[in-house]
């Protein structure tokens, strides 16, 4: 057995034989017989051909890894539209009389060369989007085709480099995953992998001896296992299936209703703590964001992080998402959670402390320099705004009064914002007592049963010692939920769940006869809660 | 021959995408515009690879210029545009 190692791009596995793809070298012949004038016609008219080919590419794109990843192919149709490249291209044909395949190859190479001498690493990686285009045209010129890519088996493909088109246009069933000795983790190529779930390994050194031998790509460990020994191919293979198990899960269930068998509807929604979580929502096709904490932004920083820099985050993560549902819980510091630039005091009960709300409504401009980044980004996509930690109608109407002032200075200012709707955390037992008043100031309470279930049983869950005293499934806290529901219905208030025990199948069918209309779990919990939901028949009596 | 300055926050800087919107819109206009990089590298914002190839990152400060035709509008609209998107 040899092992080799790489830098993983995705966290999968991929088993088979190994298969060296070498790209056909193009033929170009560098001297034309035809006039310059006759050269630039075929050049033009296959670069025409080529921006149809990348319009096709983008739609599948479009359809398979969502609007921001097939950005590229559009940017592709850019660059092949660009003057300073057209112009270089012409003054190779008109200056050396060389064929229209030789001066686009030449113009490529060069164009990508100023890019790879680039220092910031991003930019680097596009030198692989020119050379990618220019051999796009001259492969339409020489009538070239790949054969080779998706010829025989399924089979690990193992290249030097593979271009973002090359990854989109593999046929996915005969790929099983990719090793490649170039590229970067930045590169579209890597985003693409990641987004069509191909287990992918870059950065390896591999040689020619390599081809046709049986490999296990194990993305978890960043590496390749070349003819594994028995007992770590039969681990990889289990591994394997229950990934595979998630895969076809999601093939059964992507664009269908949460929809039970008797049509009882509910929303699945994902939790992100981090704007680059968005893809695993998109990846495990659930509807919406319904809790998007806001803190790692704060956490992540040294300092107060700047309305700009809140809002570029913001609106990335509200773009990707294309009109799905974004709900942005604001700053839930404190506890828990510390940055040092708060200078918060050290508390005896900090669980009780000064944390959330408590902070933004008596820091107003940290609150709202973070209001105002969540509003110029709603002009984006959906977006709702959800209120932490609250225990009083006064709370939620001082900070709806803030929320107003941000409102109004932006529309002075002329600034576009989207329809937002105001929602708050349902997590202490007050606010639950406090339900029927407070759901007359919102438009959606969210139920946060970690902190709901801690105040209500006063259980601190971090403590092993009370393990035997804690049950999730405490009848208080369950009517504490219903209680919920219900008094928000009664003033036309939509309830879900974005606590842990809203991914606890044991009491799906539970919430769904209280009418929840919500439920948000961890990405990776979307898909096997959405199969259940669309099993039970909630006419026929409980099972519980 | 109007101008602002502005400072990227976008944390990737004028990448792929935003170069690429960033051309539509200049194409838009009736002024031609220009962005400088602090240090004296310029591309006209029409032209993609060359925008791509000034290597613009985050927390650099760029001029934005804009020459010929309704300038006011232009750089108004320009200004609007980095605003939303870098």
């Amino acid at each position: 057995m040899q092992v080799a190692t790489g830098k993983s791009i995705l966290n999968g596995i991929a088993i088979g034989p190994l298969r060296i793809y070498k790209k056909t070298e193009i033929q170009t012949c560098q001297n034309s017989t035809l006039t310059p004038a006759e050269e630039w016609e075929r050049f033009d008219a296959a670069r025409r051909k080529a921006q149809e080919q990348l319009a096709g590419l983008y739609d599948k794109a479009l359809d398979e890894v969502g609007e921001e990843n097939a950005a590229i192919f559009e940017i592709h149709q850019m660059m092949l539209d660009d003057d300073d490249y057209l112009d270089a291209v012409k003054a190779i044909i008109d200056t050396q009389n060389t064929t229209a395949e030789y001066a686009v190859t030449t113009t490529g190479d060069n164009f990508s060369a100023t890019f790879a001498a680039m220092e910031d690493e991003y930019m680097r990686a596009r030198a692989a989007d020119v050379k990618d285009i220019s051999r796009r045209v001259a492969d339409i010129l020489t009538g070239q085709q790949d054969a080779g890519m998706d010829g025989g088996r399924p089979a690990i493909l193992v290249a030097d480099d593979l271009t973002p088109s090359e990854t989109v246009q593999l046929d996915k069933s005969k790929l099983l995953g990719f090793i490649t000795r170039h590229g970067s983790s930045n590169s579209h190529t890597a985003i693409l992998a990641r987004t069509m779930n191909i287990p992918a390994l870059i950065g390896v050194d591999f040689d020619d001896s390599w081809d046709g031998r049986l490999a296990v790509l194990d993305g978890y460990n960043h590496c390749v296992y070349i003819d594994p020994a028995q007992e770590l191919l039969a681990t990889m293979e289990e591994k394997r299936k229950s990934d595979l198990k998630q895969e076809s899960l999601l093939q059964n269930l992507k664009k269908k209703p949460n929809i039970t068998l008797d049509g009882k509807e509910i929303k699945v929604y994902a939790n992100i703590g981090n704007a680059s979580d968005v893809g695993l929502v998109l990846q495990n096709d659930a509807q919406g964001i319904g809790l998007f904490r806001s803190e790692f932004i704060y956490l992540e920083s040294e300092n107060y992080p700047t309305e700009d820099q809140q809002f570029a985050l913001y609106k990335r993560v509200v773009e990707t998402m294309a009109g799905k549902k974004v709900i942005i819980r604001t700053l839930d510091i404190g506890a828990d959670k510390q940055a040092a630039y708060f200078n918060l005091d050290k508390e005896e009960n900090p669980a009780l402390g000064y944390r959330a709300i408590r902070i933004c409504l008596t820091r107003k401009e940290v609150f709202k320099q973070q209001l105002r980044a969540i509003l110029r980004a709603s002009a984006f996509g959906t977006v709702s705004i959800m209120f932490p930690m609250i225990i009083s109608v006064r709370e939620v109407r001082d900070a709806k009064e803030i929320l107003a002032e941000c409102t109004a200075e932006l529309q002075a200012q002329g600034t576009a914002i989207g329809k937002v709707e105001v929602g708050i955390m349902i997590e202490t037992p007050a606010a639950v007592m406090l339900a029927d008043e407070l759901a007359q100031e919102v438009d959606f309470f969210s139920l946060g049963t970690n902190d709901l279930t801690q105040y209500t049983l006063a259980i601190d869950r971090q403590n092993p010692k009370l393990d035997n005293f804690y049950d999730p499934h405490h009848p208080a806290v369950l009517r504490m939920i219903r209680h919920t529901v219900e008094a928000g219905h009664r003033h036309g208030c939509w309830v879900g769940i974005c606590g842990e025990l809203g991914a606890d199948l044991t009491l799906t069918e539970t919430f769904l006869r209280m009418g929840l209309d919500e439920l948000s779990v961890s990405p990776s919990a979307v898909l096997p809660l959405r199969k259940l939901i669309r099993s039970l028949d909630l006419s026929s009596a409980p099972t519980t | 021959m109007k101008q602002f300055t502005y400072t990227i926050t976008d944390p990737v800087g004028i990448h792929a995408r935003p170069a690429g919107l960033l051309v539509k819109a200049a194409k838009a206009l009736d002024s031609a515009i220009t962005i400088e990089k602090a240090g004296g590298k310029s591309a006209p914002a029409t032209k993609l690879m060359a925008l791509m190839g000034l290597g613009v990152k985050s927390g650099d400060t760029v001029t934005v210029t804009a020459e010929g035709g309704s300038e006011e509008a232009s750089l108004a609209a320009m200004e609007r545009f980095f605003q939303e998107n870098l």
